[in-house]
């Protein structure tokens, strides 16, 4: 029964079980890392067509429809075309920073793959007193590819976006943690498998209980992935490579493949956020309700990876840019506050356990409630609505 | 590529000035353009900014000169026609419109009522097109990718096939003829038109829809690059950038060419003058202009569409000068001609909104972003064809 | 409330999501070399000079009057004048074109020539892709390539070739009427029989 579900995991056992002992920690190691190497890039490889086709979609055009079958072999004749490019490097850049840039930004986030548990038993690597704190620390690496590619370019437009970059990566980097921190503190434990574990338990015979059924947890996921999307760089918070004010941003004066490292790259990153933020919040490998539990784990992650990028897709055809300012603004003001917010309704949340359902959830309407007001009254002081008059 | 041979060192050249704080490093010169995203063609800005402020900006322009005047004063005076098409590339009618106005006073030609009506129809429907053009191009400098610009380029697709149907081309009509038009509408033309005017209505409510309420959208417009009243008046700046800073100036109110004292419409002000009210008061301009299309195509008269006396060759006004000038949906385009009685023109000038409205860029982008700056640039609605002339 | 614009914008950009795969209004798109828009009849492209009959030597409607080289705002039309004149449609002798050639890299398709030639002998081609690899002598149409026969002028524009053609033929009962005419007061001999309009 369980056949489906563990096929990955009986198939390796298989392979490592031909190799003698001693070597057999080393082959698991391989596969588990041949296995990232090969999944992640191929999502990424459908993710750009399907998001070039969506968002045609979108914009009421087909999208990208001729190499392939209805086109989705697009990102074949995109790596061709990167590949065999020139690779140009400006000759006042800093050429061996320039070329570690593009590396610096695509290994930390599969690093930070590595540890998200995709599926039952299914973990590159479990690291079971440290794997939130290895995720975080080494998605922050991320900030410095980028600002290495901005400096080294020796381009104004690059520094800019290598400065936007910095203060945004920084910036955001700070409710994404708080936002964690809520579920690290109600599940006692830095293990990304143990925080799985604990979203585990049934309620009401069919529900199973996901972070984000909780009011901490829907608000900490809120808050958990638009400080996502500005980490990986996403629109609406695409600033550091605005293609309409600074052209490209730090990677203006990359050209070929290492151009096409830098999307990798910023994917990847993608990947790995939205990954944890599936862990924390939904659920991780874990179907919705009981009676779904027939479909294998690693269907459910990717499932659920699939549909934050599709939503990820729409935000992205749907909004403008922010300004720089208002995007620190966004941070320091509404993000950060928030966070620290649910943070105290995570705690009332914990302390609330013998209280009925629904008045568990009253401190919480009422902690997010009062500032939403405000931020709202703020934001119509601001921008009154406007009315028009017409010459006589 | 030898890298060996590539100097390594970039050399930074001595100031010319030691105080030029661009050349200390404490403030960085970025030259927008003249190939730039969202410069819309080949415009340069010449940016210092500090941090990411503008503290100075200088408009570059001239990357598209193509000398139209010059040459128009060796071209005959139809000749001409075709290359006013090629001004202001997105209304190639009204500026069709303006030299046939002026060419008309000066030589006494009469129009005849269907021309004068298939006028005002055609010109409605280019500042629809117009219009949606610009206000998807607005948006997609403030980064929406596309989605707004698309919609609108899906509406001004239906108007460009009516241009083709009715004038052979879709950008390029080279419609008007002195006394008229060049010829009639083809069969079923005017009902086609009918249902492109019924189905923008819906059109302009969903991209309202999309838009005009976001949050971002009001915060990165509202209170950025304000044009005062004052100002506005004394540059010369005309057309809806002019009424978004509340100046009641529509050339088709004030000057009634043509026919438009025959239909009901209304001017749209603003009272704050920024990049929100420009694109309002161009989202309420395109209401009014359905107003104007719906009655005028209802109305429409049978009838000849070109004055029999107008000559097309050996065409020679009487020695004189005129100045006509219409509301192009970019703002007040004028042409002055003056004649020798010769079949060029003696003098050929234009009076291009777009240019003008340009000149006051810096005193709207000082303080703000470059994000800013790209935003109002792209609120001003320039043509580069009809900049640089 | 807060919020609320931007998923107003989520919903129109849901709604066009759907629309793009139901609606054919919102998706207008055509899958440019093998579906193409209807021609329109007055689209204009590049001119092409007309021709009656078989033969494009002897039915070429121009007579070299060289109005439109004259017109022509960016001068792209070159006519050197026959020494010998033929008859045209009605009989008359008439110059032609010994070389007619127009630059189609400078053309801008203004339709001008078309608008001031008094025989309409040129005409607007719907011809678009005319890209090439040589951009000097693979964009300079000579005469006889510019000739096309009155049928394509049919087909391209068929009511203005309607009326031109019927125009012709009045000319040419006309000219007829007048040559029998004077071939019953026999003091002039005849025109010689004009080819079929």
């Amino acid at each position: 029964m369980d056949a489906p579900d563990q096929i990955f995991v009986l198939l390796k056992h298989a392979v490592v079980s031909w190799f003698p002992t001693p070597v057999q920690p080393w082959i698991s190691a391989v596969l588990s890392i041949g296995a990232i190497l090969a999944v992640y890039p191929m999502i990424f490889a459908l993710t750009t067509v399907i998001e070039r086709k969506a968002l045609g979609r979108i914009q009421n055009r087909p999208g990208p429809n001729r190499v392939g079958p209805a086109g989705f072999l697009q990102f074949a004749a995109d790596g061709i075309k990167s590949l065999t490019k020139e690779d140009i490097v400006p000759r006042a850049a800093d050429s061996v920073v320039h070329f570690l840039a593009p590396l610096v930004v695509v290994v930390p986030p599969l690093l930070a793959l590595a540890v998200l548990p995709v599926g039952r038993n299914m973990v590159a690597l479990d690291l079971p007193e440290t794997g939130l704190l290895f995720f975080l620390m080494v998605g922050t690496a991320v900030e410095l590819g980028v600002f290495m590619a901005g400096w080294s370019s020796h381009n104004k437009y690059s520094l800019l976006g290598a400065m936007r970059a910095i203060a945004q990566l920084l910036s955001y980097e700070l409710p994404l943690l708080l936002s964690t921190v809520s579920v690290v503190m109600l599940t006692g434990s830095l293990s990304l498998n143990a925080i799985i574990g604990h979203q585990s338990e049934v309620h009401a015979g069919v529900l199973l209980g996901w972070n984000v059924f909780t009011p901490w947890g829907a608000a900490g996921a809120v808050l958990f992935f638009i400080a996502a999307l500005a980490e990986a760089n996403r629109s609406p918070f695409d600033l550091p490579e605005a293609e309409s004010e600074i052209v490209a941003g730090y990677f203006t004066e990359y050209s070929g493949f290492k151009f096409a490292l830098f999307f990798l790259g910023e994917y990847l990153g993608l990947f790995a956020v939205s990954g944890l933020g599936i862990t924390l919040f939904l659920g991780g490998w874990l179907p919705p309700l009981t009676v779904l539990s027939w479909v294998p784990s690693w269907l459910w992650f990717f499932g659920k990876l699939a549909v934050l990028m599709g939503i990820f897709i729409w935000l992205r055809g749907t909004l403008p840019r922010l300004r720089m300012d208002q995007l620190m603004r966004f941070a320091w003001q509404f993000l950060l506050p928030m966070s620290l917010i649910n943070l105290l309704v995570a705690a009332l949340w914990q302390y609330s356990t013998p209280w009925p359902h629904l008045l568990r959830w009253l401190p919480a309407a009422i902690l997010f409630g009062i500032p939403y007001l405000l931020y709202h009254r703020a934001f119509l002081r601001q921008h009154p609505p406007r009315t028009y008059r017409y010459a006589s | 590529m030898n890298p060996a041979a590539a100097p390594r060192t970039f050399e930074v050249r001595p100031s010319p000035d030691a105080a030029d704080p661009v050349h200390d490093g404490s403030l960085l010169e970025v030259s927008l353009g003249p190939q730039h995203p969202s410069t819309h063609g080949v415009f340069r800005m010449d940016v210092v900014l500090d941090g990411e402020t503008v503290v100075k900006l200088k408009p570059v322009f001239g990357y598209l000169h193509r000398n139209h005047e010059k040459i128009a004063e060796n071209t005959s005076y139809l000749g001409s026609m075709p290359y006013t098409d090629r001004l202001d590339y997105f209304c190639s009618l009204t500026s069709n419109w303006a030299y046939a106005l002026t060419v008309e006073r000066l030589a006494g030609l009469q129009v005849p009522e269907r021309a004068e009506y298939l006028r005002v129809i055609t010109a409605e429907l280019t500042r629809l097109q117009n219009h949606a053009a610009v206000c998807g191009f607005l948006l997609q400098d403030m980064g929406a990718l596309g989605t707004p610009l698309m919609y609108a380029f899906r509406e001004r697709e239906r108007i460009l096939d009516l241009f083709e149907s009715l004038t052979g081309a879709r950008m390029m009509c080279n419609y008007m003829r002195f006394g008229g038009c060049r010829c009639d509408t083809p069969p079923g033309w005017l009902e086609q038109a009918r249902s492109v005017v019924t189905g923008f209505g819906a059109f302009l409510d969903e991209f309202e829809a999309l838009l005009s309420s976001n949050e971002i959208l009001l915060g990165r417009t509202q209170g950025i690059g304000i044009l005062p009243r004052e100002l506005a008046i004394n540059a010369g700046i005309s057309g809806p950038m002019a009424r978004a800073s509340g100046v009641a100036y529509d050339i088709r109110k004030v000057d009634r060419y043509g026919i438009y004292d025959q239909f009901e419409f209304r001017v749209p002000l603003g009272d704050h003058g920024d990049v929100f009210d420009r694109y309002m008061i161009r989202a309420l301009e395109m209401r009014e202009s359905l107003r104007i299309l719906g009655a005028a195509l209802q109305r429409i008269p049978a009838g000849p569409v070109i004055d029999p006396k107008a000559k097309l060759r050996g065409f020679r006004p009487k020695p004189g000068e005129s100045y006509g000038r219409i509301e192009s949906p970019k703002g007040e385009l004028g042409f002055y001609l003056i004649s020798d009685g010769g079949p060029n023109p003696w003098r050929y000038r234009i009076r291009p909104p777009s240019f003008i409205n340009l000149t006051i860029l810096e005193d709207l982008c000082l303080g703000r972003s470059v994000a800013d700056a790209v935003v109002i640039l792209g609120s001003v609605d320039i043509v580069l064809g009809e900049v640089d002339r | 409330m807060l919020g609320g614009g931007i998923l107003h914008g989520l919903a129109v950009t849901a709604k066009n999501f759907v629309g793009s795969f139901t609606d054919p209004e919102r998706l207008v798109t055509l899958g440019y070399p093998e579906e193409r828009a209807p021609a329109k009849e007055n689209a204009r492209q590049f001119p092409f000079l007309v021709f009656d009959g078989a033969d494009p030597q002897a039915g070429l409607r121009c007579v070299a009057c060289q109005i439109c080289e004259k017109e022509c705002p960016p001068q792209c039309i070159l006519i050197v004048k026959s020494k010998t004149k033929k008859p045209d449609h009605l009989g008359k002798p008439q110059f032609f074109p010994a070389t007619f050639d127009i630059d189609l890299s400078v053309c801008m398709s203004c339709q001008i020539c078309v608008e001031v030639c008094p025989f309409d002998a040129i005409k607007m081609d719907q011809e678009f892709e005319l890209a090439t690899n040589d951009r000097f002598e693979g964009l300079l149409r000579h005469r006889d390539q510019l000739a096309r026969p009155n049928a394509h002028f049919q087909k391209l524009h068929p009511t203005d070739a309607a009326a031109i053609d019927a125009r012709r033929a009045e000319e040419l009962a006309k000219a007829a009427a007048a040559a029998t005419a004077a071939a019953a007061a026999p003091r002039k001999p005849a025109p010689e029989s004009p080819p079929a309009a």
